[in-house]
């Protein structure tokens, strides 16, 4: 079965059309690279995804079952911007993740911040900018879970952090799961990845393996991308 | 060995040559065992699936097996190695035939100036 489905799928807001009757099928065992300007749908469709948006139009379900409590369980969801109570020192940031999700792995959390030497006595509000997105990575990706949505994951850490990070996706990447990452700086990931998909304006215009892709456009994915979206 | 990757080319086939490479160069010697996928994807930095591929196009090749329970072996065949650095080294000809080429010069003279660099090392 998919782990994400979507029909027809269409979210308006007021009048802004923002995911325009998209229809998608993302298998299992696959991480695919969700690749789009500002404002081409990405946050919407991951969010809709994550039942934080319900659709104007059409469907999309997780594992065959409609968003909810019960799909929330086994996805592990990473914002695009700060979500945790910033109050709160790592420590306790990791303990909230364990009592939350019985698919959080304590180990596997302090693990990657120990390898990323950050100091879980901090207090969350008071780090850099990058180190607060690893962090939030972190116990993102420290979940065993079905499906992992990541919006924008490696938007604001440096070039060293983004390779581990991108060392992590592929060491906890399980062959039963569906990674999603949204971006918009290809060249970073793509070797990473199995299947790209490219929204514009709300609209799917490519959905293709990767390396099917680099064949035929005789071209990496990114530079495909900016000739796509060429402004 | 550093993994780079061109664009352009499936990743797949360029993981197949460097671990070509690896082999013909000792890096990974005849007998001895692979690494898990997960870990050469991790040094990669590639996708699991795609160094999942690689390998087992490797495998049909004869240059890798797998013992079912004890992972993942390079040949000692020296057949199979031998017609492996052959194929290697004449794609590395074939490239440097054409960058000459391009540069003007006939089959002769290439052939001539890689004599004569041949004989001064």
């Amino acid at each position: 079965m998919a782990a994400i489905t979507c029909s027809n799928l269409t979210k308006k807001f007021g009048k802004t059309t923002a995911l325009d009757h998209i229809d998608l099928e993302l298998e299992p065992g696959r991480i695919i690279g969700l690749a789009g300007p500002n404002g081409s749908g990405k946050t919407t469709l991951i969010k809709l995804a994550q039942h934080m948006l319900v659709p104007t139009e059409g469907e999309i379900l997780i594992d065959g079952k409609a968003p909810g409590p019960e799909t929330k369980a086994h996805l592990a969801y990473l914002p695009d911007r700060d979500f945790l109570p910033d109050w709160m020192k790592i420590d306790g940031l990791v303990k909230l993740y364990g009592g939350f999700y019985e698919d959080f792995s304590r180990e596997t959390a302090e693990q990657m911040l120990t390898n990323l030497d950050i100091d879980k006595n901090m207090v969350f509000k008071k780090m850099s900018k990058g180190t607060r997105e690893k962090v939030q990575l972190i116990l993102t990706m420290s979940r065993k879970a079905d499906v992992y949505l990541l919006d924008e994951p490696i938007a604001g850490v440096d070039p060293a952090a983004r390779d581990y990070i991108i060392r992590t996706i592929i060491s906890n990447y399980n062959p039963e799961a569906l990674v999603l990452i949204s971006t918009h700086l290809i060249s970073d990931i793509e070797n990473v990845l199995d299947e790209v998909i490219f929204l514009k304006s709300g609209t799917i215009v490519l959905h293709e393996n990767t390396d099917d892709l680099r064949t035929r456009m005789n071209k990496s994915v990114d530079e495909y991308f900016r000739e796509v979206f060429r402004c | 060995m550093k993994w780079e990757f061109k664009n352009g080319v499936p990743i797949y086939l360029q993981i197949i040559t460097v671990l070509k490479r690896k082999i013909a160069s000792g890096e990974m010697p005849p007998g001895s065992k692979v690494s898990p996928v997960r870990d050469l994807a991790m040094e990669a930095g590639v996708n699991p699936n795609t160094m999942q591929r690689a390998l087992t196009q490797l495998e049909q090749e004869g240059l890798l097996y797998t013992l079912r329970t004890a992972g993942r072996y390079v040949t000692e065949d020296e057949q199979i190695l031998k017609k492996m650095r052959e194929s290697l080294s004449s794609g590395y000809i074939e490239d440097m035939f054409d960058a000459l080429r391009e540069l003007g010069m006939s089959r002769e003279e290439i052939v001539e100036a890689v004599g004569a660099f041949g004989r001064e090392q």
